[in-house]
């Protein structure tokens, strides 16, 4: 079965916030709400500085405590791909997922369900990478299936410095940065 | 001086591609669309104008509703993918504080008072006001201020009109000293889009220019090829931009001493025997008196000046020469700073020079364009009094007119008065330094026109306020691009305009019929512009319709491709050294001058971009104001934990004049230096009618009250102010 994934080049990151932008437009999150934002990660004190910047998102894990913890079985993993979604008519709200994601990726929607980055999986149902990715101005992000060693996510992260947001959380995330 | 501006840049004939003519019977069908009915999801090619960069988009509308905005993959400049911006173009489209109908002012200048009128209330006002000034002063006494394509019919208007003062902050308040610089040098212009060669360079030199943060949108995605192709960056910047975080070589400057770098390298290269010998020897001139200037310039010189160390230097020096010609030091872009810009400029243009990377691959390619000629207008009336804005060519090297020359007149009524402006999509408030001469110049105008989509501090001092549709809205000029490939761009409604607001085309040439210039429109409808001037280039409008874009086949756009090595110069060679600086009582070669400094306790004020936000004129879009919706001051860790300031504290800056700035929030960061402060330029609105914009974040524009002047060109250098930070009690 597929696991779809990211992975993000850090190093061609601009952090101009097109994929979130991008994201608002497509998905039509409401104005004060976002499934994607930007990270300036800055270490060190001037003039000796270094920064990584990071698109986040859901993780998309494979270990989701959101899935494990919703009293509905709304948050659910889907049959394509490994991603993880909620079933708005499902979910009554009670932000127990919101609490359990160590990377507050999730919000409940003005309308009252829980929502957070669906991979665009309606876009890649046709064929398509998630808008993120498919506006990026500096192609710096990739998406694709990590268990097809072939694919370009997979090539990647076998050349390439990776790290992944808070693996000691044990959830098993499925985006990776390439530093 | 000659004009030489692009004169001998390829122009490639659109027939070349091979398409036939479209006949005028199109025309019929494809009057302003209406996609009320539309069901589903409908795609329109047009191109953005979120800034003036003019990437080619598709539009999505869904059920009539206009839904989002991708680039268009047959696009060079975007190649299909838009900036954070144009992504969020749509929300300028659904921005509930938009101008909505003609006004004019009821009360006093600048109260915002207005009675809403009919369009031809309007332009029948605007229209009598120009002919009284006419008949006082002649047509010369009305000036126009205007920014990005969308200005191009008012121009065609005021210059059948009669008058010749037509000017764009995009001169002296931004890019002209670099162009100066240029054309004294290589004789041509960087010009917009920039002729640089990014995505081939192997080292690139940004010196202030913060690619990543400013989002041109095709310099952005060359900027990161080059970072990912492994390119060696090196940043000279007094804060530690995102493109910082990219770099090799960080070079933490002390602001305003860039040009003693710039002569510190080349001091390097020229000693070191480092050059493109060949280069400089069969197209430089005066290049032995050049170096005998450059041995005073040490590194050990500059140290004291820069605060860059003086092997650090050395080597960036070297690491330049070991990719030349393959280097690229970028020109920059807003690079009017200190007032000696042209000069700092002509040395990046030397340094580049001496690299040998003028033409070449990975340097400055030559720019190429479609032969698509212009509409064939009856000739303008030629002006007797000539431009208002240089008299006596004061600043000998202005090549465009200079705006901040056109306010001193309308305030002095010297060399002759200013009674009208008209003011198109730029917010002078916030383009010009000093707000206070800005307000002097208006208070002496019979005339003053505002045309925009939004309500911004500039319409608030308006006799007349014209509302504009927004870009996704309305046909606009061709856009004939100068850039790597040739290529021709159309934009195009998408969607209906929400409220009476109407096309920059159809408001011109309204007011060119109520002032009796009609024949200068001999054409009913845009489309039938486009036409005429797309089948005399042999390029099929219907295609254009379609596609959003025609390109045309790519062509040579260096010297080694054929691309002739020709020089526009008085000496028709790079020049060294200037003879036409010397005989204008100007240095041959660029002087440092220490810039002055500010009273103790102060910080210099610095100001940039955001990647989500477009000079002042995007804080009302809601979508990108959800990406950011204020301004922060950007203080050195240190310094903020002296004074007490943590990250989010709301302070206000008060300028060495007293001028105090709406309340900022503090960003205490490590990427910036102690003696500095920085501001993203464009919020702090004051315009009541900016609802959703009001006094969010802080005016760096206000605080602008000093500004020194380009004694070449006449350029208004605002890195000059220096304030001090006031905790705002909550
Ligand atoms: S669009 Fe691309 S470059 Fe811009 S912030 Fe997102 S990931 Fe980074
Ligand atoms: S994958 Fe789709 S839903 Fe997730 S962050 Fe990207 S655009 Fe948003
Ligand atoms: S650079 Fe961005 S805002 Fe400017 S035209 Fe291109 S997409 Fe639009």
């Amino acid at each position: 079965m597929a696991r779809f994934g990211m992975v993000i080049d850090t190093t061609k990151c601009v952090g101009c916030m097109d994929c979130v932008v991008a994201c608002k437009t497509e998905n039509q999150v409401p104005e004060g709400y976002n499934r994607d934002w930007i990270v300036q990660d800055v270490q060190g004190k001037f003039p000796t500085v270094e920064m990584e910047i990071r698109s986040e998102r859901c993780n998309q894990c494979s270990n989701p405590p959101c899935v494990s913890c919703c009293p509905t079985g709304a948050s659910h993993i889907h049959e394509i791909g490994g991603v993880v979604l909620v079933t708005k008519d499902e979910c009554i709200g009670c932000k127990a997922c919101v609490a359990s994601c160590p990377y507050d990726a999730r919000f409940i929607h003005p309308d009252g369900y829980a929502d957070k980055c669906t991979f665009c999986i309606h876009r890649v149902e046709k064929g398509l990478d998630p808008a993120c990715v498919s506006v990026c101005p500096t192609h710096c992000m990739y998406f694709g299936d990590l268990d097809d060693p072939n694919s370009n996510v997979s090539q990647l992260l076998r050349s390439r410095k990776h790290h992944s947001l808070m693996p000691e959380a044990g959830t098993q995330p499925n985006i990776f940065y390439l530093t | 001086m000659n004009s030489v501006s692009r004169r001998k840049f390829l122009k490639i004939s659109g027939a070349t591609i091979g398409v036939a003519a479209a006949g005028t019977a199109l025309l019929k069908t494809t009057q302003a669309l209406s996609n009320k009915a539309a069901k589903g999801v409908q795609t329109i090619p047009t191109y953005c104008d979120i800034c003036f960069w003019k990437c080619g988009a598709i539009a999505y509308v869904n059920d009539g509703k206009l839904w989002k905005v991708e680039g268009n993959p047959l696009d060079p400049l975007s190649n299909g993918r838009l900036c954070p911006r144009g992504t969020g173009g749509v929300g300028a489209h659904y921005d509930p504080d938009r101008l909505k109908a003609p006004l004019i002012r009821k009360k006093n200048r600048g109260e915002e008072q207005w009675v809403e009128v009919t369009w031809d209330e309007a332009m029948t006002y605007i229209a009598e006001k120009m002919q009284k000034i006419k008949s006082q002063y002649g047509p010369e006494g009305v000036a126009l201020f205007s920014h990005g394509i969308g200005g191009n019919f008012f121009k065609h208007t005021m210059k059948a009109f009669g008058t010749p003062n037509i000017s764009a902050p995009s001169f002296a308040q931004c890019r002209g000293p670099r162009d100066v610089g240029f054309r004294l040098t290589f004789g041509e212009d960087v010009s917009s889009p920039e002729r640089t060669d990014i995505k081939n360079a192997q080292c690139l030199v940004l010196i202030g220019s913060h690619l990543g943060e400013n989002m041109h949108n095709s310099q952005v995605q060359e900027f990161a090829d080059a970072v990912g192709d492994g390119s060696t960056v090196i940043v000279v910047d007094p804060r530690y931009s995102v493109a910082a975080s990219k770099a090799k070589y960080y070079l933490p400057i002390k602001p305003g001493t860039d040009l003693a770098l710039l002569l510190a390298w080349m001091n390097v290269i020229v000693s070191e025997g480092l050059y493109d010998k060949e280069y400089v020897q069969n197209y430089g001139f005066g290049f032995e008196q050049f170096a005998a200037t450059l041995q005073q310039y040490t590194p050990e010189w500059a140290y004291p000046e820069t605060g860059i160390d003086p092997d650090v230097i050395r080597q960036t020096a070297r690491e330049m020469e070991r990719y030349k010609p393959a280097t690229l030091v970028h020109p920059g872009r807003h690079v009017t700073w200190y007032g000696d810009d042209a000069q700092r400029s002509r040395a990046i243009a030397l340094l580049n020079a001496l690299l040998g990377s003028w033409g070449r691959k990975g340097g400055f390619y030559t720019p190429v364009s479609m032969d698509v000629p212009a509409y064939p207008y009856p000739e303008y009336p030629k002006s007797e009094k000539g431009k208002v804005d240089n008299p006596d060519h004061k600043y000998p090297f202005a090549h465009e007119t200079i705006t901040n020359g056109i306010r001193e007149a309308t305030i002095t009524g010297k060399p002759y008065p200013i009674k009208g402006w008209f003011v198109y999509a730029t917010n002078l408030m916030h383009a010009l330094p000093n707000e206070n001469e800005t307000i002097k110049a208006i208070q002496n105008l019979d005339l003053m026109v505002v045309i925009d989509v939004i309500p911004s501090e500039i319409a608030g001092w308006a006799d007349v306020v014209l509302p504009e549709s927004v870009y996704l809205e309305r046909f606009d000029d061709l856009n004939v691009e100068w850039f790597r490939e040739p290529f021709v761009g159309l934009r195009q409604p998408v969607v209906d305009s929400p409220d009476d607001q109407k096309p920059n085309w159809w408001m011109a040439k309204k007011l060119a019929e109520k002032l009796g210039l009609g024949h200068y429109y001999p054409w009913k409808h845009i489309e039938e512009y486009y036409e005429h001037r797309l089948s005399a280039a042999g390029l099929s409008y219907k295609e254009l319709k379609k596609n959003g874009i025609i390109r045309g086949a790519k062509q040579p756009i260096y010297f080694d491709e054929g691309v002739p090595a020709e020089f526009p110069t008085p000496s028709g060679k790079i020049e060294f050294y200037s003879l036409q600086l010397q005989e204008a009582g100007f240095d041959p070669v660029p002087k440092y001058k220490r810039p002055t400094s500010g009273p103790p306790g102060s910080f210099r004020l610095l100001y940039g971009r955001a990647p989500v936000h477009s000079f002042s004129r995007t804080q009302s879009n809601h979508i990108l104001m959800d990406m950011m919706n204020e301004n922060e001051v950007w203080v050195n860790a240190e310094i903020a934990a002296r004074l007490g300031l943590k990250s989010g504290d709301y302070v206000r800056l008060k300028n060495q004049d007293g001028v105090v700035c709406n309340k900022v929030k503090v960003k205490a960061t490590e990427r910036i230096r102690p003696d500095c402060v920085y501001m993203v330029h464009g919020f702090g609105h004051n315009s009541r009618m900016l609802k959703f914009a009001y006094m969010k974040g802080a005016s760096d524009a206000q605080l602008l009250t000093r500004y020194e002047v380009d004694p070449l060109m006449g350029g208004t250098g605002m890195n000059m102010n220096f304030v001090t930070i006031e905790s705002e009690v909550a």
